[in-house]
């Protein structure tokens, strides 16, 4: 399989991604480690919560998109990381049970200034349930490697 | 932990600290980052890095770990003191998260965080919206981890 480089991303819709199933007990794992809110953890305090039933952390969240976004290409890319995350959105509860699919556009590739044989793809990940709504949205840039000849003097 | 009213911009907090084993870094970059410079000293010393590093996923989720168990803490001074306990709410997000420097194995990363901004919300006027600084030091008293976070907290006069 041919590694993925700079040239490769392109502003625009890049691909879809998944589903991936998401099951109570590894909302409780997370939950348990990571984020023991009562709201992540407890039936009936969750029902109680504004989130009215038991949800997933955000974290969570975030780390199954890192996982997807791993999956789906960033494993196959020439990735050397990210300086962080522009904007993360949590705009409806992760629940027990749910298949998540992963969008990824292109917002924005640019060669880094600093490292002329990097350059700076910043990407928008949207995660939809099986009912198509939205659970979150998030930003962020990744550092990725030019080809060989991009970045030769 | 404290109500909406209770809580001043400015007020800062330290709320604890935790060191990364290259065994913890590698079972959470194995379930959710596995790249290979999270998985891997010799990779990870090649890499940008230059050394086993923590997911950043890794790195944000302990900072959630220790922010909920000081609360927790918070939560069991107030109760001691017979007040309130005001139930803090969901998170609609963060902003400005930066990973500003590895936190490699062996790291122990102190975690602390200053009150920014808080307002009232109109469309649900029992709830107000907090926005903190979340910030992570190294042991060489370098700024590894930063962002801004955002959530519901109870008012205790609502309206």
């Amino acid at each position: 399989m041919t590694t993925l480089t700079f040239e490769d991303f392109t502003p625009g819709h890049f691909g879809t991604f998944g589903p991936r199933h998401v099951t109570r007990e590894d909302i409780l794992a997370f939950a348990a480690e990571f984020d023991p809110q009562p709201m992540h953890l407890d039936e009936a305090a969750a029902n109680a919560s504004m989130l009215k039933g038991l949800s997933g952390s955000g974290w969570h969240l975030g780390s199954i998109m890192m996982r997807m976004l791993f999956d789906g290409f960033i494993g196959r890319t020439a990735s050397l990381g990210s300086p962080g995350v522009n904007e993360m959105r949590w705009l409806a509860p992760l629940r027990p049970g749910d298949d998540l699919t992963l969008d990824v556009d292109v917002a924005e590739a640019r060669i880094s200034n600093s490292r002329p044989e990097t350059g700076i793809v910043t990407f928008k990940g949207t995660i939809r349930n099986a009912a198509g709504m939205v659970l979150c949205e998030m930003e962020s840039p990744i550092i990725v490697r030019r080809r060989i000849e991009a970045g030769a003097k | 932990m404290r109500f909406f009213e209770d809580i001043e911009i400015g007020a800062q907090r330290e709320f604890g600290s935790f060191t990364f084993t290259a065994a913890d870094i590698k079972r959470f970059a194995t379930q959710f980052d596995p790249q290979r410079f999270h998985l891997d000293e010799e990779a990870g010393r090649k890499s940008l890095f230059g050394g086993l590093a923590a997911s950043g996923w890794h790195v944000a989720a302990v900072c959630m770990k220790l922010l909920v168990a000081d609360g927790k803490r918070l939560t069991a001074e107030a109760v001691a003191r017979g007040e309130q306990v005001a139930v803090w709410g969901p998170s609609p997000g963060f902003r400005e998260l930066r990973w500003i420097k590895p936190v490699l194995a062996g790291d122990t990363v102190s975690f602390s965080n200053q009150v920014e901004t808080k307002r009232t919300s109109a469309k649900r006027p029992e709830w107000g919206i907090l926005q903190a600084r979340n910030t992570g030091i190294n042991q060489r008293g370098e700024v590894v981890f930063t962002f801004l976070a955002t959530a519901f907290v109870p008012r205790r006069n609502p309206g």
